[in-house]
C-alpha cells in the first residue's frame, strides 16, 4: 500500500482517467475525495470504494468558481482531517479550428481545464504548506506539449498547465510541495468516442487513427492511474516540475 | 515485488545509480546481471545483492566493445533464459569547454554514453521480440534536454541519447519493447564529487550550487532508481519514447 493514511482530492473523479485513479489510490490506502458535476456518477465512484473498504466521498464542484473550489478543500479537510495529494484531472475537450471555436467554448477550456487547476492548487497548497508537505499532480495532455487537429482551445488550456506546473514546482518547492503534470496520449475513457462523433468520423476510422502509434493501442484509464500513483507516492521524491508523457510513444517522432 | 520473474541487466552497475538500481531491481524480484569496467567493485555489489537474498552476478564489461556487449548477453540469455529490462546506464562526465576538450577525450564519452546503447541494446532486442516485450532504460541527463557549462561533450552525448531512445521507441514499439530514458539533476554520486575535482573547484562550494533548485537538495541514488522501476515496471505499460526528469525541479525554469 504506496498512499497509507494518505488523504488525496481528485477532481473529474466521476469517469474516465479521475474515476480509475480514485479506485486505484484508494486500493493503495488513500482516503479519497473526488469532485465532479454529476452527482450519480459520482456516489457510484464512491460506493465501489466504499463497498471494498476504502473511505470516499464526493463533493459536487464547479471548479470554474473559486468559492467551490475552497469548500472542496475545506470538506476534505473536515472529512479526513488533511489534504496530501491533489490531482487536478477536471477537463474538456472540443474539436475546433480558431475559426469554428466561439468565444463561450473557448473560456470554457481555458475556465475548466486551467483557470480550475489554479484555483484548486490555490486553496490546497494552504493545508500542504502548514504541514510541510504535499504532492500536486496535474493532468495535461500529449496536445499540451505539441499541436494537434481542430483543437485550439484544448492545446491552449493543456500548454497552460504544463507551464503552470513549472511555475508551481518553482515556487513551492521550498515549503516540500511537490508539482508536476502528466501528459497522456488517446486514452479509452467516454471523451474519446465523444470526440469521434463531434468530428464527424465513425469509431472505426477515428480509432484506427489514435492506435498509430508505437505501441499500436491507446492507453487504458488504469495505465494512466498508475503514472500518476508514481508521481503521488514517496517513488518520486525527487522529481518536481516535470511532466510525464503516457502516450504509448504518440509524441516521439 | 514488481519485477518478480524478470531478468534485468544494468551497465554501469558497480556505482552510483547504477549500483542502487541493480539493489532495487533485486529487491522487487528481478534477476540482475550487473555489467560494469570495475571488476572489483562490479563483485562487491553482486556479490551483496547474493548475501541479501537476491540472484545477481557481475560480468567485467567494456560496454564500447561490440564482442564484450554480445558476450555480456549471451551470458544473459544462456544462464537466465531471457531479458526483460536493460538499463544502459554506463556512463562517464568530462567538464570542459570544447577549447579544452581532446579528441580522444571526446570519443571516450560519446563511445561509453551513447554507443554503447547502440552496441547493447541491438544484441538484446532480438531477445526481446523473441520474448514478446521488453524494456529498455537509457541514462540521459538534465544536461541532455538543457545545456551546461564546461560540459560541451557531457551535453552532446546526452542529448544524443534522449533522441536515440525516442528512434527505438518508435523502431521497436510494434514488438511491445518500451524505450525511455530518464533525466536525473544532480544526484550524489561519485561522479558528481569528480566533477568538482575537474573543475578545480573546492567541493563544498560546489555541492552547495548543486542543490540550488526548487527541491533545495541533490538526489539520492535510489531516488533515480525508483524512477528507473517505474520505467522498468509494468506500471509504465503503456510508457514509451519518454524522457523522464528526475532533478528535484531543476529544470522547471529552463527550456
Amino acid at each position: 500500500m504506496r498512499l497509507k493514511n494518505k488523504v488525496a482530492l481528485i477532481t473529474g473523479g466521476t469517469s474516465g482517467i479521475g474515476e480509475a485513479v480514485a479506485l486505484l489510490f484508494a486500493r493503495e490506502g488513500a482516503k479519497v475525495a473526488i469532485t465532479g458535476r454529476n452527482e450519480t456518477r459520482g456516489h457510484a465512484v464512491t460506493a465501489r470504494i466504499l463497498e471494498a473498504g476504502g473511505q470516499a466521498i464526493f463533493l459536487r464542484t464547479d471548479v470554474r468558481k473559486a468559492q467551490e473550489c475552497k469548500r472542496a478543500v475545506d470538506e476534505t479537510l473536515s472529512s479526513f482531517g488533511s489534504l496530501d495529494i491533489l490531482f487536478n484531472n477536471a477537463g474538456v475537450f472540443y474539436p475546433q479550428t480558431a475559426l469554428e471555436c466561439t468565444e463561450e467554448e473557448w473560456d470554457l477550456h481555458i475556465d475548466i481545464n486551467l483557470k480550475g487547476t489554479f484555483l484548486m492548487s490555490k486553496y490546497a497548497l494552504e493545508p500542504m504548506i502548514a504541514q510541510g508537505a504535499g504532492v500536486i499532480i496535474n493532468n495535461s495532455s500529449g496536445w499540451g506539449v505539441v499541436g494537434g487537429d481542430k483543437a485550439v482551445a484544448y492545446c491552449a488550456s493543456k500548454g497552460g498547465v504544463v507551464l503552470l506546473t513549472k511555475a508551481m514546482a518553482i515556487d513551492h518547492g521550498r515549503q516540500g510541495i511537490r508539482v508536476n503534470c502528466i501528459c497522456p496520449g488517446d486514452v479509452d475513457t467516454p471523451m474519446l468516442p465523444e470526440d469521434a462523433k463531434m468530428r464527424g468520423l465513425d469509431w472505426k476510422t477515428y480509432l484506427a487513427g489514435c492506435e498509430n502509434r508505437p505501441l499500436g493501442r491507446i492507453g487504458t484509464p488504469d495505465e494512466i492511474a498508475k503514472a500518476v500513483l508514481f508521481l503521488a507516492s514517496d517513488d518520486s521524491s525527487f522529481m518536481t516540475g516535470a511532466s510525464l508523457v503516457v502516450d504509448g510513444g504518440g509524441t516521439a517522432d | 515485488m514488481q519485477l518478480k520473474g524478470k531478468v534485468a541487466i544494468v551497465t554501469g552497475g558497480a556505482s552510483g545509480i547504477g549500483r542502487a538500481t541493480a539493489e532495487l531491481f533485486s529487491r522487487e524480484g528481478a534477476v540482475v546481471l550487473i555489467a560494469d569496467v570495475n571488476e572489483a567493485a562490479g563483485k562487491v555489489a553482486s556479490e551483496k545483492i547474493v548475501k541479501s537474498g537476491g540472484r545477481a552476478c557481475f560480468e567485467r564489461t567494456d560496454v564500447t566493445r561490440a564482442e564484450e556487449c554480445r558476450r555480456l548477453t549471451e551470458r544473459a540469455a544462456r544462464e537466465f533464459g531471457a531479458i526483460d529490462i536493460l538499463f544502459n546506464n554506463a556512463g562517464i562526465i568530462r567538464r570542459a569547454t570544447i577549447l579544452d576538450l581532446s579528441e580522444e577525450d571526446w570519443d571516450r564519452v560519446m563511445a561509453i554514453n551513447v554507443k554503447s546503447i547502440y552496441l547493447l541494446s541491438r544484441e538484446v532486442i532480438p531477445h526481446m521480440q523473441r520474448a514478446g516485450g521488453g524494456s529498455i532504460i537509457n541514462t540521459a541527463s538534465g544536461w541532455g534536454l538543457a545545456g551546461g557549462a564546461k560540459a560541451a561533450v557531457y551535453c552532446a552525448s546526452k542529448g544524443a541519447v534522449v533522441l536515440l531512445t525516442k528512434a527505438m521507441a518508435l523502431d521497436h514499439g510494434p514488438q511491445k519493447i518500451r524505450v525511455n530514458c530518464i533525466c536525473p539533476g544532480d544526484t550524489d554520486t561519485e561522479m558528481l564529487r569528480s566533477e568538482a575535482q575537474q573543475l578545480g573547484e573546492p567541493s563544498e562550494g560546489f555541492l552547495a550550487e548543486a542543490a540550488r533548485r526548487p527541491l533545495g537538495r541533490v538526489g539520492s541514488a535510489d531516488e533515480i532508481a525508483k524512477a528507473a522501476l517505474y520505467l522498468a515496471s509494468d506500471a509504465a505499460s503503456f510508457v514509451t519514447g519518454t524522457a523522464l526528469v528526475v532533478d528535484g525541479g531543476g529544470l522547471a525554469g529552463t527550456i
